[in-house]
């Protein structure tokens, strides 16, 4: 059923960027300055090398008249960003790329006062799942082995993140509720960092995405567990998903572009012309195979209801954490 | 053997003219970005990545390590010349270089710098070469508690032996580990210390903001009033003959630093979440703290100047091996190349050394030829910058500050980090007046964000048990020489009591 749905979504989304460089209201508004391109997290982590990814396609391509501008505001869990965005003095030149932290902050941090809602929708490039990961000195080879030593070491159990109330911690804490598992969790600075840390056996698992663990995952180093998708992803066919095991749960990272609050209608279809054409490209579309993100292309209404399901979600996983 | 022989032929690949070009004008791009106070390598790479799309991945990475080598090279330059760090890595080069500068010696400074900076880049190629595989696996075994044992190391160095006034020093590193904590805590997640509620401090203190502001402004302010202005910090004529006469000074007072950076800062610059800052720091402690004059230190020793840029140079390189191999970045420069090397469709982690020897060995020879570039082009341009000194301070100055505060706004673009420098430049003003060392407090904000998570994490692991620092094969040695060197001072204080007792 899904399949299907998103099938058609992609292809009804081809077709209308097929068209839109022909259409005249892509043509009505350009860009007269260079364009803020906010990055919601610090440099080296997924949404940065996904937004320097798409800053090298429109350079090469020569999509925009006015360069995009990348600049890194990560602090506070992605806050800095969404107050830049929330306050930005031109909002038609003013574009962020987010991750979930985009739904987790405004809710864990009410006092910032962003309402997600007035954002406006741009392109949604894609959703990276999230996988269960050992390394391969624990002999630890599938999921039901693994909640088997996570109760037996009773609590001693270490697992590494990004921190609690971000997008591991919420898988990490929806499995122990799941399975009954007490975990001791250690936040590290970002999803590099953690994969580092498993590779040196200095934790014992960890959630991350198959880009930041791709690499350990090749050289034999980590043994993937249990996904978090929707269906067994293409590129580890074998490995089982937690709605196999009986639990109805996914869970992705959004990749998505977003413009400021109060960005007027044409600058809105000028940059969703852009990005649209961005992921229609042969490199953005390789990008998504070989990182193993699905797409989920949407346009602007799904994109706004699909952002009132993920707000709703989210406050009820944060609080289930938090409780 | 095999190695060698892909190392050769990617020396001869960046020899290729193409290549060469883009050595010679990346290196010399990276010299005056790195020159500019608050553009460091990591905007240098930044702005430039987009351009690597014109040309084949190989000659492109190529381009980019030539940046961040001539980067490197660049951020000593306004560290010696005008006292403002040009980037994050050189601030433990205005320690010293700054001094020599004033004495009229800035020339000794920047042939000093940039010789270290060449051995340093040539001991990492080196060790890159022969050991990097088995080095980045060592470096894993680098977890929370020795990273925590280390930093301790590194605080030790500037509290234990240094002749400054301990209680002072101790107040100053206080004072930046407190700076240091303003903003979100990666380890709970929630918000401390936003001062007044001002929305910027969400981000933190930017440690650059800290730098420009002590060294820029405060500096600035200070040499005003020793000098009410009569100054000119000339040298009065820049000869081939001159430069050599450095260049041998530079050699005969400066080699014991240059190796003691050159070999810290690599092992400093493999571990994950150091990086070339932590590791010019920690040179210029140990450097100062093995010497056998450290008093010279801070006033102009062209050690003090050595052991930093040497550190620098080579913990780049260094930093390069845990992304290459493990597809962890070591520093933000190395993030965004790792970004760039995704994009070039090459997948960094533990397979690129044997699935992409050919790229991996040129990557490695386009280092050696870079090194070489920048040295021979800094080189170049060092009367230059000299020549720039001989203005009349009251030109200089009103340029410093112009420079400080564009280079505080090219950062980060924002205007909170403006006010915040103004304000520590005065408050540097006025801590040196009451004769209070600012290096610790500059050292603290680097180390505090590594030390503090560390040490919170090391005890969530050992579940609030404090002796895990001791029982860790690595961990524990590193643990008691840093408490032996912080208690060091307290024993000369007993041992140099005790005559004047039986006397």
């Amino acid at each position: 059923m899904k399949l299907t749905k998103r099938l058609f979504l992609a292809m009804a989304a081809s077709s209308t960027i097929a068209t839109l460089p022909m259409t005249a209201s892509a043509q009505d508004w350009e860009p007269r300055r260079p364009i803020d391109f906010t990055i919601m997290a610090g440099p080296g982590g997924g949404a940065d090398q996904i937004a320097r990814f798409i800053q090298s396609v429109v350079e090469a391509g020569d999509l925009t008249n006015r360069p995009l501008i990348p600049t890194n505001r990560g602090g506070g869990s992605g806050a800095e960003s969404l107050l830049h965005l929330k306050d930005a003095r031109d909002p038609d030149h003013t574009l962020m790329v987010t991750l979930n932290s985009f739904y987790t902050t405004p809710i864990r941090q009410e006092a910032l006062g962003v309402d997600i809602e007035t954002f406006t929708p741009i392109t949604m490039m894609g959703v990276d799942p999230f996988v269960l990961w050992v390394h391969k000195d624990s002999g630890i080879t599938t999921f039901e082995e693994y909640v088997a030593k996570v109760q037996e070491m009773n609590g001693e159990y270490v697992m590494g993140g990004t921190g609690t109330g971000q997008e591991d911690s919420i898988v990490i804490a929806y499995m122990s509720g799941a399975f009954d598992l007490d975990i001791n969790y250690i936040p590290f600075d970002g999803g590099g960092a953690v994969a580092a840390a498993l590779a040196g056996q200095q934790i014992m698992a960890t959630v991350n995405n198959p880009a930041e663990a791709k690499g350990f995952y090749e050289s034999g180093d980590f043994v993937p567990l249990l996904a978090f998708s929707d269906e067994r992803m293409d590129a580890y066919p074998d490995v089982p998903t937690m709605k196999e095991k009986g639990h109805d749960f996914s869970y992705y990272n959004q990749r998505a572009i977003v413009g400021a609050p109060g960005m007027s209608p044409e600058a809105a279809e000028y940059y969703r012309g852009v990005f649209g054409q961005v992921y229609d490209s042969e490199q953005w579309q390789n990008y998504l195979v070989s990182e193993s993100l699905s797409p989920l292309p949407m346009n602007e209404e799904e994109t706004r209801a699909y952002w009132a399901t993920q707000v709703a979600n989210h406050r009820q996983l944060l609080s289930e954490i938090d409780n | 053997m095999e190695v060698l022989g892909f190392l050769i032929d990617g020396i001869f690949l960046a020899l290729e003219p193409i290549n060469l070009m883009l050595i010679v004008i990346g290196v010399t791009v990276g010299l005056f970005i790195g020159a500019m106070p608050g553009l460091g390598s990591v905007n240098g790479v930044a702005i430039l990545l987009p351009i690597t799309f014109l040309v084949p991945p190989g000659s492109a990475i190529i381009f980019l390590a030539a940046i961040y080598y001539g980067a490197m090279y660049g951020g000593a330059i306004s560290s010696v010349t005008m006292g403002i760090p040009g980037a994050s890595t050189a601030v433990a080069t205005t320690f010293d270089g700054r001094p020599l500068a004033l004495q009229g010696r800035a020339s000794l400074a920047l042939v000093t710098a940039a010789l270290a900076s060449f051995v340093g880049g040539t001991v990492a190629n080196i060790f890159f070469t022969a050991f990097a595989p088995v080095l980045a696996s060592a470096a894993l075994s680098f977890g929370p508690p020795e990273i925590f044992a280390l930093m301790l190391l590194a605080f030790a160095t500037f509290v234990g032996l240094s002749g400054d006034d301990v209680p002072k020093t101790i107040f100053s590193i206080c004072l930046g580990l407190v700076l240091a904590t303003v903003g979100f805590d990666t380890i709970s997640g929630a918000p401390r210390l936003v001062l007044f509620e001002i929305d910027g401090f969400l981000r933190g203190i930017g440690f650059i903001v800290l730098a420009i502001g002590v060294y820029g402004i405060g500096e600035m302010l200070w040499t005003i009033e020793q000098t009410r202005g009569e100054i000119t910090t000339s040298n009065p004529k820049m000869t081939l003959k001159g430069m050599a006469a450095d260049a041998k000074e530079a050699t005969k007072r400066g080699w014991k630093g240059t190796w003691i950076g050159s070999f810290i800062g690599f092992f400093v610059g493999i571990l994950p979440a150091a990086g070339a800052t932590p590791g010019s720091l920690m040179s210029y402690g140990v450097a100062k703290m093995v010497s056998r004059n450290p008093e010279e230190y801070g006033r102009g020793s062209p050690d003090g100047v050595a052991a930093p840029e040497a550190a620098n140079n080579s913990a780049s390189t260094g930093s390069m091996l845990p992304m290459l191999t493990l597809g962890i970045p070591g520093s933000p420069t190395t993030a965004i190349l790792l970004g760039g090397m995704v994009i070039w469709g090459l997948v960094p982690g533990p397979r690129l050394f044997v699935d992409e020897s050919e790229f991996v060995w040129g990557l490695i020879g386009s280092f050696y030829i870079s090194n070489v570039a920048a040295l021979i082009i800094n080189l170049a341009f060092i009367p230059l910058f000299v020549w720039m000194l001989r203005m009349p301070f009251t030109i200089l100055a009103p340029l410093i500050f112009v420079l400080s505060i564009i280079g505080g706004y090219a950062a980060s673009r924002s205007m909170h980090d403006l006010w915040l420098i103004v304000i520590f430049g005065l408050a540097a003003f006025f801590l040196r007046k009451f004769d209070y060392p600012l290096a610790p407090a500059v050292l603290a904000i680097v180390l505090g964000p590594i030390a503090e998570p560390t040490l919170r994490q090391s005890l969530l692991l050992s579940s609030g048990d404090p002796s895990i620092f001791f029982t860790r094969p690595i961990a524990g040695p590193i643990t008691v020489i840093a408490i032996i060197l912080i208690l060091l001072p307290a024993l000369k204080y007993v041992r140099r009591k005790k005559p004047v007792a039986k006397s």
